[in-house]
């Protein structure tokens, strides 16, 4: 008896990793839009210009520029530097994983790290504003790790 | 022999005068107090007269639904089926036979009259210990009849004083962003509604977005965020009279936006080059003074009821916690120091606790702290839900909470929900709209 509960438990532990390493290889390959927890893939990305992609996304609770952020925002840069009569205004998004108020701040900032970076690149601080819409303004209103990585963003949009 | 005399008559005399009936609010109250609302006796021709105003049938039973349904509210009492009643309302606020009332389990009984004077609302109520077979209060006051619904509400702030020795809360409104539409595009408009619901107005047409409204604990003003031009910035809101300005002239975000207990200031959040800090304004001289000054996050300020306290949340330990600082800035102590993070942190009207937002292992709660952070006691779990408001007499906490969309992003809603200090007597507020960001009034009839 004893020993069959023992076997039992085991069994259960058992199946218990097994189901839990199939989650977490699952979540591996269909989410293969995240590099850590920062989105990578395409929807809901729009073009400035042919090539040049409108937003660029951050992890969870964080403000720093990825290496995939940085070379949209090269891009971003170049294109303004041969349209100098455009001016933009960067929008500052978190996902709906926060308080409203926290969150506000921190889309503030996000978009603050894609001006600053814009400027290092040439664009004069006067043709660029920032504009924090905190959790406000989701793209996806799905519940779930994936779609909170699209919404935390930074949006580049033509003000003119 | 006479000191045992002495003893029995010194212990007696305590007895007798807590005969009357107390209700104890500091614990969860699972044996509400059975009460019996009677309706308000009422004379054919004030009914008439109200009639023809208020277009309601019977004022005097409306008036005592009103009591009744607070009082349910509240958890703390359970009033009785009216249709157990045995005794005629107005022969009830006379002289009640408490042997009718016992009978029916009733240990408290509210009576009452309405009458129409000089175009004019007339109500006289009684609260009554049925075990002891006394009066416990009395009390008249006349308003204009379009007041009906706060006549219940202040006989319910009377009633609930008398029995649990704590200031009501009924006579009170709440303000809160009305919600419509896809998640991806809401509507927000500010909207106000008395406590129990009722008398819902918009105080926007939804145009721009509006977030946070937050009442002045002294009068009827409330300041707001709104972005009104595409420019997020606080805005003072006077609700009688619908005049608004914007508070300050800062060239970037404001938001967090509360009043100081006085209402003299407000302070807020100021958003620069990627840096929030803490800022007043003083409503009277428009002098803007920097309080905090900090290269992290610094948000959600709110003052101690006597004014010499601030808290507020901060990520410069890394992330979002807890900290208090006094009202100059000077002093900054974490106070969060659990597991997980913390926000939107709320003084007590009674200033002896603070109430926050957690963040932890991906569950939202609410709960609250001692003001040196000491005593956390979670006092709800669930998917997402933040921004506690106290109620005036800091019993009860309104906040709002979101539902986990499905799949395919369907199935949002965002509703307001309050809970007792207790943790006990959560429920939905019922809203017209879907709902978020309440804030709490102080009590209109002081």
């Amino acid at each position: 008896m004893k020993l069959s509960k023992t076997l039992k438990n085991g069994f259960l532990i058992l199946v218990a990793s097994i189901v839990l390493t199939a989650c977490a290889t699952q979540k591996k390959t269909t989410t293969g839009q995240l590099q850590g927890d920062v989105y990578t893939g395409s929807d809901s990305v729009e073009y400035l210009a042919s090539g040049v992609p409108d937003r660029v996304f951050f992890a969870t609770n964080e403000t720093v520029l990825t290496t995939a952020s940085r070379e949209t925002l090269r891009k971003q840069a170049t294109w303004l530097r041969k349209n100098s009569d455009i001016n933009v205004v960067l929008e500052g998004h978190a996902d709906e994983r926060g308080t409203r108020e926290y969150n506000l701040a921190l889309g503030e900032r996000r978009a603050n790290s894609a001006k600053d970076y814009l400027m290092t690149y040439g664009i004069s601080s006067n043709r660029i504003s920032v504009l924090s819409y905190g959790k406000e303004k989701p793209v996806d209103s799905g519940s779930n790790p994936l779609a909170w990585s699209k919404n935390r963003r930074s949006v580049t949009v033509k003000a003119n | 022999m006479l000191f045992r005399y002495l003893f029995i008559f010194l212990v007696l005399l305590p007895v007798k005068a807590f005969a009357l009936i107390e209700v104890d609010i500091t614990r969860g109250n699972l044996n509400p107090l059975p009460v019996a609302v009677s309706p308000l006796a009422i004379d054919k021709s004030s009914k008439e007269n109200f009639k023809k105003i208020l277009k309601k049938e019977n004022l005097g039973s409306e008036i005592s639904m009103i009591v009744e349904n607070n009082l349910k509210q509240s958890g703390l009492f359970n009033p009785l089926n009216k249709e157990a009643f045995l005794q005629e309302a107005e022969i009830a606020n006379l002289k009640p036979r408490f042997e009718d009332w016992n009978l029916i389990k009733a240990q408290a009984l509210v009576t009452g009259k309405v009458t129409f004077v000089d175009d004019k609302l007339r109500v006289e109520f009684r609260l009554w210990d049925v075990l002891a077979g006394q009066e416990m209060m009395a009390l008249a006051f006349t308003t204009v009849p379009s007041n009906w619904r706060r006549v219940g509400h202040i006989i319910t702030d009377k009633v609930y004083e008398r029995l649990t020795g704590e200031k009501g809360y009924f006579d009170t409104r709440i303000i809160y962003i009305s919600e419509k539409g896809p998640k991806t595009n809401r509507i927000k408009k500010l909207a106000i509604m008395d406590q129990d619901g009722f008398n819902n107005k918009f105080l926007t047409l939804g145009n721009e977005l509006v977030l946070t409204p937050r009442f002045s604990p002294t009068n009827q003003m409330v300041t707001y965020l709104s972005y009104f031009k595409n420019l997020p910035r606080v805005y003072l809101l006077d609700i009688e009279t619908g005049m608004q300005e914007v508070v300050g002239d800062f060239p970037g975000m404001t938001f967090a936006p509360r009043f100081s207990p006085d209402g003299k200031k407000i302070i807020m959040s100021f958003a620069k080059d990627g840096n929030s800090d803490i800022y007043t304004m003083d409503l009277e001289n428009r002098i803007v003074e920097r309080i905090s000054n900090h290269p992290s996050i610094d948000t959600s300020p709110s003052y101690s009821p006597d004014g010499k306290y601030i808290t507020f949340n901060s990520d410069r330990s890394g992330y979002q916690q807890i900290y208090v600082m006094n009202s100059n800035g000077k002093n900054v102590k974490r106070i969060s120091f659990g597991n997980g993070l913390y926000g939107t942190p709320v003084w007590s009207p009674r200033g002896d606790l603070i109430a926050f937002t957690k963040l932890h292992k991906g569950k939202f709660y609410i709960g609250v702290m001692r003001t040196d952070g000491t005593g956390e006691r979670l006092l709800t779990e669930n998917f997402y839900q933040e921004a506690p408001s106290w109620s005036p007499n800091g019993r009860v906490l309104i906040f709002y909470r979101e539902t986990k969309t499905n799949a395919k992003g369907e199935g949002f809603s965002a509703k307001l929900w309050s809970i007792d200090l207790t943790g006990y007597n959560e429920k939905m507020v019922e809203t017209e709209t879907d709902a978020s960001d309440p804030s709490w009034s102080s009590i209109l009839s002081n």
